[in-house]
Formats: C-alpha cells, structure tokens, sequence
C-alpha cells in the first residue's frame, strides 16, 4: 500500500483552485437544457489550467456531469485539440493545409521543428511533439481559416500571418 | 489580424461595411454610432411573418456552403407550436480556403448578435448559442464582453428592448473538428456528445435539432445578412444580386494570385476572370493560370482551359445555353453549380502552371483523412485509401492504376454515407483525376 501511494502521481483533480471550480460551476449555467452540454467547455477550462486532462480530470468532470468517464474520454480523444499529456511550454501549430501548403508551410514546419529539436516526421497520436527541454511543441493543425495570409500558424494562442523564415529566429528566441 | 484594404470599385461593403471604417472598435458605443441595433428594434415593430417574407424576397440563400435559400429554411419552423425552440450559430469555418467569420467574429461582434435578435424574435427562440472554433481563441472573449454590453443595455437577457422578450446567448468553442461544421454534427457537439453526423431522414435540424427540438443552423455572415435585408428592404437587397440569389457574398480568395484577401461582391456582379485579374491583382509575374477551386477545399476543381454550357439569358430575355470559359463564369450559385461545381463558401483558391496536381489532391486528401469522423465505413476506411494512394504517386511509387482506382474509391464513398463528408472528400478526387489525367498518369507510371 505504502509503495503504491509514493509510486502515484498527485492528480490534477486534486488541486482544483477556487477560481476554476468558479469557471467550471458558470459555465455550466449557460447549459440550462442539458448538463451535459458542458462537456467541452469544461475540458477547455480544464486543459487551459492544467495544459492537459489527466483521467482524474476526465473522471473529475464526468463526476460533475453526472456522466460515466468513457462520455469524457471518447471526446477527449476524438478532437484533435485535447491532450492527455503535457506539451511544451510554448506550442506552435503550424498550418498544413492547401494554401497555407503552396505559401511553404510544409518548409516552415520543418525549420521551426529543427530549430527547437523537434524530430519533424514524428507523429502526435500520443501527445504532441515535443522538444527534449520541454519548452516548445510544434504540431501541423488542417486548415487555420487565414488563406488570406498565408503561410500562418498559431503561437500559443495568438495567429502569425505571413511567416517568413526570419521570424522564426525571432520566435524561438522569444520564448526560450 | 489584418485590415481590410480599401474597397475595390465593384464591392459593396455590407456585412464588412463598420470593419472598413478606420478605428472601427468591437465594443458597443462603437456600434451604435454606426447604426447598431435600429434594425433589432424595428423587428420589434413587425410581425415575424413579415420578417420571414422578407428574408425569403431578399432571396437570401446560406453563406456556409450549402446555398440553401434562408427564408425557406426559417419557414419549417412552426412559430407557435408550443415546443422550445433553439439558433444555432455555425462559426465553426474550417472549409479550406474560407477565411470570412473570423473577421466578423472578432472585428464586428455587435453586428452578428443582432443578427440573432432578429432571427430569434422572428422564430420565437429564447436560447441561442454561436459555435466557434476554438482555434479563434480571441473571439471567445470578444463574443462574451459583447454579449455582457448587450445585456446590461436591455438588448439581450430578460425583457429585450422592453418586449417581453426574453433571449440568452451563450458561445460554444469546438475542438477542432472539421466535422462540426456540419449541421447535425455541430448539435451532437452542442449536445457534448461525440459530434457524428446524425442519420437522416429528418434532414432538417428545423424538423430535430438541438435537444430533438426545432432548431435553426445558419452561418454568422448569413445571420449578418439579415440586418441588413431589414435596412434595404428586401427588394433593394435583392436587386444587388441575381435572380433567387441575393444580396452580397462575401469572396474569400488565397493561392497564386497578387492580393489574395476577403472581397464582398454583390452576388454575381463580377465573373472568376474580373475577381481574379481586376481585383486580385493577377498572377504572380510570367506565371499562367492552371486551375481554380471555386467554393472551398470540397468543391470540384476546374481547369483553366476548360468551356462550360452555362444558360444565361439572351437578347428576348428567354434562357440561351451558351459556350463559357472558366473566366468568364459570373460568380453566382446558379453560374457555378451550371459549371459543375459549386459555389459553396465562397473560397477560390487558385493555382498557377507552377502547380503539381497530384500535390495539390494529396494535401487535400491528407485532410480528409485526417477529418472523416470515423461513423461510415465507405469514408473512413476510403479516404485514408485515396490519402495513401496520392501519397505513394507523389513519393514516386504509384502503381500504372492508381489515377483509376483514386477515382474508383472516391466513386465508392459519394452518396454511401450518413453527411455530406462523403462528397466533400470525393470530389477533389474526382475532379482532379479527371481534368489533369495526364498528369496523373505520369505520375503512376513511375514505378
């Protein structure tokens, strides 16, 4: 028993502060139909707090609407923007998709990776890339609805239009 | 977020006409020095069957890609049939190449929520939400201070504009899931399901939607047309566009043109070539144009050299089939739909002769791998095939029959599944394989 105890993580639903619990009880609100409507908004205040939904805050928030866990984790896993373990400090989405495609983005994606030492044909079924000092992750996301302005990406949550090369110096710099 | 340049002489700035307005700010006095929320309250002024005939005169048609005339989609609600009734407000714009919304959601947020108080009066609904995508992470607050303003002046909340009308806004961010784009699967979203498609019959949420009530799906800039309809009059915002499509629509264009960017047109007012080389500035210096996919990543693709019959009407005014060049289509549903292709959300994404084929399709069915939610065999297991086979072509391992069989798996996934995924996946494939065969066939003889 004693083995067990030290060999456990502490949980995220362990350390819920105030202010989220206050997030999380308004949020529900806006659900007045359906509780569990909250679902989404409840994973991304979960994830904007913790940086990724641990199965303590995937029992957690079932718990809290009134859910069995699986009705979290099958939505947990199927969109592409929850994680179920931490990314990098700073997490750099780099457009793929057509017009972002033909304005470069596949080149930018490999020059941010190498310029964080992130291994560019990794894939991100179990977490997102990430670099081994953990301060950033870089991961290729469809279609960022700015065609307009492309190639662009997304630095944490802030969008980057017409990326060159030389901003990438200028943001790997900025967050290291 | 970039602002919008000045207006190009053959736009007409509606739905972007406060964005264009140097200093224009998101916040409510901003808003009503523009004219804010005269039409919410003279909706209030009106009986919603007046208001459902002017959106139907208006020939307003849905601005998410479908083209289904608003009005009548409005009219399958049964205003007082005693049931709760629900809007919901598809922000979700994930359509390659569409880059509209975001503008009005994070720009002009006061225009789209009463957009809302108009459609919810009209159609008696009391709850309404704006589904966003998550990626626009600014919106969500923008949307949400808008709403407290609107609320703590009467506009939203109890007693509306001292009506007795009561109605509540709440936004709803997805997860990044193209898939929720589409109506039925937005609600499941809504519902905190995991966001399939629902089976249909009943193919109107009007009929089943959110909470198997009656419920409303229309995009932010259709439910920013309405506003506006109301403003005009439904006769002057017709007349901007062509017969049975009205008003203006919003062009988003990206690719190999000089200024690609947002351009809000009067419905059919300029043809591909105008939009392009007027207004766009052309193509890039000693580059030649090689093909236009006219109405986002899903619609049909078309090549440059290619001559469509398109029905116009001749000298007497009767409807004369007639031989038209891809730039000299007129940019309206009718016009596009006569060229095979679709409208759709309005995004022309254009490629120039520097332009590998089999790499442009292969980008595009690596996102429609990446986004089949998975429900319906034929597109789950299809478009991960065609992803494959377009792959090993690019990579130079094609096999002699791969153009057929891209074509053959594509054929096998239209029309066999539960949303209209199945053929926005399709189509590229049929269409690409179709009109650049040569290339294609050069690519599979590699191996």
């Amino acid at each position: 028993m004693g083995l067990i105890m030290t060999l456990t993580p502490v949980t995220q639903s362990s350390q819920i502060p105030p202010a989220l619990l206050e997030k999380i009880e308004e949020a529900i609100t806006h659900y007045p139909v359906s509780k569990r409507s909250a679902a989404l908004p409840l994973m991304h205040l979960w994830q904007n707090h913790f940086g990724y939904i641990d199965e303590s805050g995937i029992e957690w928030i079932a718990a809290k609407l009134e859910l069995q866990p699986i009705a979290i984790l099958e939505i947990v896993t199927f969109y592409p923007w929850f994680r179920q373990t931490a990314p990098g400090k700073t997490i750099i989405r780099v457009c793929r998709t057509l017009s972002c495609a033909m304005a470069g983005s596949y080149e930018l994606h490999d020059q941010l990776c190498k310029a964080t030492g992130i291994d560019s044909a990794a894939g991100h079924d179990h977490g997102l890339p990430t670099s081994p000092d953990g301060k950033f992750s870089v991961e290729f996301v469809e279609c960022l609805a700015s065609c307009g302005t492309a190639p662009v990406c997304m630095i944490n949550n802030d969008l980057v239009e017409k990326v060159t090369p030389a901003d990438i110096t200028t943001i790997v710099a900025q967050h290291s | 977020m970039s602002t919008l340049p000045s207006a190009h002489p053959k736009e007409r700035r509606i739905i972007f006409g406060n964005v264009s307005e140097p200093n224009y700010a998101p916040d409510l006095e901003t808003y009503l020095k523009h004219g804010g929320y005269n039409e919410a309250k003279k909706a209030f002024t009106m009986k919603p069957d007046e208001i459902i005939a002017e959106v139907k005169a208006a020939n307003l048609r849905g601005r998410g890609g479908a083209a289904f005339p608003t009005g009548v989609k409005w009219g399958f609600i049964r205003r007082d049939d005693g049931k709760p009734h629900y809007l919901c407000v598809n922000g979700d714009e994930s359509e390659p190449g569409t880059f509209k919304d975001r503008i009005i959601l994070h720009q002009d947020p006061h225009q789209l929520l009463e957009g809302i108080i108009i459609t919810c009066f009209t159609l008696n609904i009391h709850l309404a939400y704006i589904y966003i995508r998550c990626e626009f992470t600014h919106a969500k607050a923008i949307l949400e201070k808008a709403i407290e303003e609107a609320k703590a002046r009467g506009f939203l909340g109890k007693n509306i504009f001292g009506q007795g009308f009561d109605l509540d806004v709440y936004v709803h961010e997805g997860g990044g899931a193209y898939i929720c784009g589409e109506e039925t699967s937005l609600l499941e979203s809504i519902e905190g399901k995991r966001p399939y498609p629902r089976i249909k019959p009943p193919y109107f949420p009007a009929v089943l939607g959110l909470y198997m009530a009656p419920t409303i799906v229309n995009n932010v800039e259709t439910i920013c047309h309405v506003k506006h309809i109301l403003r005009l009059g439904s006769a002057e915002y017709a007349k901007m566009g062509t017969a049975g499509d009205g008003g203006t629509r919003i062009m988003c264009v990206s690719g190999d043109v000089m200024r690609p960017g947002t351009y809000e047109l009067p419905v059919g007012a300029v043809t591909m070539g105008e939009l392009i080389f007027d207004i766009c500035g052309g193509l890039k210096p000693g580059r030649s144009l090689k093909a236009i996919i006219p109405g986002g990543s899903s619609s049909k693709v078309l090549r440059a050299d290619e001559v469509f019959k398109i029905k116009k009407p001749g000298p007497d005014g009767a409807m004369v089939e007639q031989e038209t060049k891809l730039l000299d289509i007129v940019l309206d549903a009718a016009s596009v739909a006569a060229a095979g292709s679709m409208i759709g959300s309005a995004a022309v994404i254009v490629m120039d002769d520097s332009r590998n084929m089999v790499w442009a399709l292969n980008n595009l069915n690596q996102f429609y791998a990446h986004e089949s939610c998975g429900q319906c065999t034929p597109c789950r297991e299809g478009v991960l095939w065609m992803s494959k086979i377009s792959t090993r072509m690019l990579a130079g391992g094609g096999h002699e029959n791969d153009p057929k069989m891209l074509h053959t798996v594509a054929d096998n996934i239209a029309g066999r599944t539960i949303c209209a995924f199945g053929e926005a996946a399709s189509w590229p494939t049929q269409s690409f394989t179709e009109k650049f065969a040569e290339e294609f066939a050069a690519a599979a003889g590699k191996n």
